[in-house]
């Protein structure tokens, strides 16, 4: 195929226009997608860089390279940045932004400018974060927990609470345009279940985003109460209790979980399908799924809490609740097992990725059914069996769904190719450093080292070296795409509008779309997913 | 009047659903945030029911009782003043949500009254909360078991058991109380304020004559936020001033 002399679309969204202005002042999706793209890339080196730190101190049981104060401003800063920051807008407000309008057949989200207002409230709270760290930073952890964070926290708790509070605004308002688009916007003939799986795993993602979020930003209000005004709602002198903050903070932060992962199973599920040139199996269920982990994300917050003072019976009913949400999960990771059987599998990169997210979500939910259980949990709590279990969810799972899903619509979003080889060799070499750094926190934590510490019994050491070898092999395999995608957007070929040959109505509009993503509005005939099962894939059609 | 059909929607009824959709899911999300404090009334309430007996019986339900018809009165000229810009009246609908902004304002000026009654009575939560329990409402006056809530002030005091009498104890579970009813209130007053904002707003536009029956989703959606925003002090009021 001659890539190189295809031209671009003579006008399309990027060549829109220039400025500052132009991009700053933007109601374009694809635009601000941009926008969002941009940003959350800073934000994940900013975190990165804390956990860099943080990983050197602990190479050796003793506190040497930073004292316990700034080791807790380390994890704190880590946690909130990657958490706040990064992981809930990155696949709904960059590739979600980008594809909800294009696959569904758009011209745009139903509220392009309040599109704009949740980026600038994002960037408002990134930057009332990144304030509180230049102040001399937060040590309560990313969970603020009270009456630490409301009483005795002599550090700029507020400032990062405020900026959690108002990044909640911007993830509500994401997920208010996405539910509205979706009912509002679909292109005709475009039924509910002949959605892309995608698109029903940002609806769910959204139901959870306008639900969750205004508890949890209600939770930190009342810390901000209670440390500004001496207006004490937790405050345990006045027989407040901490334990209602608990409650509050996780009704929304547990159900997070699920915003982070069920856009990346969206992602999955695209590739998975592309890639095996087969429809998904058993669709319905995969969709209806995805709402189901929305729905049961919701009543399972209180396995937190099993050693918290929360009562026995109460816990024993968030375990049971908590295992109930294996089974929409499972569902998931059996069909798209089985949409491979005897498809027609290509390794590509953004395959790799999504083949690495089966694996390393299924350990991360096989584990968390250990901490639903309570009698395990009350050994484990607190160590470094969670951090490995929740890091297998939100790194393995999200983060390499986000970049699968980066790499699978780089061409559509930028118009050109990333060198595939690289591609593939950066995605094993996630999954290998991934793997070295998080299974050895499996070991450690069940022998016993909690978390949340800068020294530990030497015993441990070799568990820790492990951990600190593979972060930094996961810093370089996550550098390797930010320079080859970088590279790409002078160098790479050109792309077509369809280079994977794949299925949905985003490959249908040029690479990259016109700023109205269609010359006419497409009409929908088929299911989604229309591969045909006996297809041949030639690897010439394919871009390698 | 499809010029105020924005480029991305195919007509003036898919925008008007599409508004219509986006306010209501933005009251869902209201309904979680008051929720939550709703939730923390009721754990504290069980927890405490003396202690909100207490506190409730020092609320002026009168001045409550008169906020209540106040805000459905407002209510009422705003679902007027919906029904006059649907049926072409643009103007009309400019005078009934006038209306309405006089009795939001009224609403918050008699706030205004409650709150000055209780900082001159020092049942602001902090370092001056003062409760007497005998002396406050229906209670005969015995102003002697009065302590002050600093001199027991020390960190984890209520847990140090024995040195803490009856009084003293009721005295900070009064202060979880308004806590709560300022948080609660307070949150409730901060959401009429940006109401009358926007009322204000659509009154302007109203005024000007954009409304008409093909267009007044501006209306529509923003007396959707004023109804809900009366609709939570429907429910604060019962919990705070009446069950005792």
């Amino acid at each position: 195929m001659t890539t190189e002399l295809l031209a671009p679309p003579e006008r399309n969204y990027l060549s829109a226009g220039y400025t500052a202005r132009s991009w700053l002042l933007t109601v374009d999706h694809k635009r601000i997608a941009i926008l969002y793209m941009v940003s959350i890339t800073l934000f994940f080196f900013v975190g990165g860089a804390a956990a860099v730190l943080f990983r050197l101190e602990l190479m050796t049981p003793e506190g040497d390279l930073v004292i316990s104060e700034t080791y807790n401003k380390l994890f704190t800063l880590h946690g909130i940045v990657m958490i706040f920051l990064f992981l809930i807008p990155a696949v709904p407000a960059v590739l979600g932004n980008f594809l909800v309008p294009l696959m569904i057949g758009a011209r745009d989200l139903a509220f392009p400018r309040i599109n704009l207002l949740s980026w600038y409230l994002f960037m408002l709270g990134g930057a009332l974060v990144m304030w509180s760290t230049f102040v001399g930073g937060v040590d309560t952890g990313w969970t603020f927990y009270t009456p630490y964070s409301s009483t005795y926290a002599n550090t700029n708790v507020m400032l990062a609470a405020l900026g959690a509070f108002v990044t909640g605004f911007s993830s509500i308002l994401t997920g208010l345009n996405f539910i509205v688009t979706v009912h509002t916007m679909r292109a005709p003939g475009l039924r509910w279940f002949r959605l892309p799986l995608f698109i029903w795993a940002h609806y769910a993602t959204s139901l959870i985003m306008i639900l969750g979020t205004p508890v949890v930003a209600a939770a930190i209000f009342l810390v901000a109460l209670e440390r500004g005004l001496g207006i004490g709602i937790f405050d345990p002198k006045l027989g407040g209790d901490p334990l209602l903050f608990q409650h509050l903070f996780w009704f929304y932060s547990h159900p997070a979980v699920y915003i982070m992962v069920l856009p990346s199973m969206g992602v999955v599920s695209e590739i998975i399908a592309c890639f095996s040139r087969k429809r998904i199996f058993g669709y319905r269920f995969v969709a209806m799924s995805s709402m189901a982990i929305a729905v049961i994300g919701f009543f399972v917050w209180g396995h937190h809490m099993f050693v918290s003072g929360q009562s026995v019976y109460a816990g024993l009913v968030f375990s049971f609740l908590s295992m109930l949400v294996a089974i929409p999960s499972a569902i998931k990771v059996f069909n798209w097992t089985a949409t491979m059987h005897k498809g027609h599998v290509w390794l590509s990169t953004p395959m790799l990725y999504a083949l690495g997210f089966i694996g390393l979500f299924t350990m991360g939910g096989l584990t968390g059914l250990f901490l639903a259980t309570v009698a395990v949990d009350v050994h484990v709590h607190d160590t470094y069996f969670v951090v490995a279990h929740f890091h297998y969810i939100m790194v393995g799972g999200s983060v390499m769904g986000y970049l699968g899903g980066l790499h699978f619509w780089w061409p559509k979003i930028t118009g050109r190719m990333y060198p595939e080889w690289w591609g593939r060799f950066s995605a094993v070499l996630v999954f290998f450093g991934f793997n070295l750094t998080f299974f050895p926190q499996f070991v450690v934590g069940y022998l016993g080292m909690p978390r949340r510490y800068h020294t530990y019994p030497e015993e441990f050491q070799i568990y820790n070296v492990m951990s600190t070898a593979g972060a930094s092999i996961l810093g370089v395999a996550y550098l390797i795409p930010l320079i080859y995608f970088i590279w790409s957007l002078k160098y790479g070929p050109r792309a077509t509008a369809n280079p994977w040959d794949a299925r949905g109505l985003e490959w249908e509009a040029a690479s990259p779309p016109i700023t109205q993503n269609f010359e006419t509005t497409p009409i929908v005939t088929t299911d989604a997913y229309p591969y045909a099962e006996d297809e041949q894939r030639t690897e010439e059609t394919l871009l390698v | 009047m499809t010029g105020h059909v924005a480029h991305h929607f195919d007509d003036a009824e898919q925008q008007f659903h599409a508004a219509n959709l986006g306010m209501w899911i933005f009251l869902a999300t209201e309904v979680m945030f008051f929720g939550s404090l709703f939730a923390a009334y009721t754990a504290y309430r069980y927890m405490f029911p003396e202690a909100f007996v207490a506190g409730s019986h020092s609320l002026d339900v009168v001045m409550g009782t008169i906020n209540t018809a106040v805000l459905l009165l407002s209510s009422l000229f705003v679902a007027l003043a919906v029904n006059a810009a649907a049926t072409n009246r643009s103007r009309a609908a400019a005078g009934f949500l006038v209306g309405a902004i006089v009795m939001g304002v009224v609403f918050l000026g008699i706030k205004a009254v409650e709150y000055a009654d209780k900082f001159a009575h020092n049942h602001v939560p902090g370092a001056h909360f003062q409760f007497h329990r005998e002396s406050e409402g229906e209670h005969a006056v015995d102003g002697e078991h009065h302590v002050s809530v600093n001199e027991s002030a020390i960190p984890g005091g209520d847990f140090q058991a024995g040195h803490n009498s009856p009084d003293r104890t009721l005295e900070k579970r009064v202060e979880l109380f308004f806590s709560l009813y300022f948080a609660m209130t307070g949150l409730h007053a901060l959401h009429m304020v940006i109401g009358v904002v926007l009322l204000g707003i659509v009154a302007y536009q109203a005024w000007r004559g954009a409304y008409s029956q093909t267009y007044f989703t501006p209306v529509e959606v923003s007396g959707l936020y004023w109804h809900f925003v009366d609709i939570v002090w429907v429910f604060l009021f019962p919990l705070l001033y009446l069950i005792r």
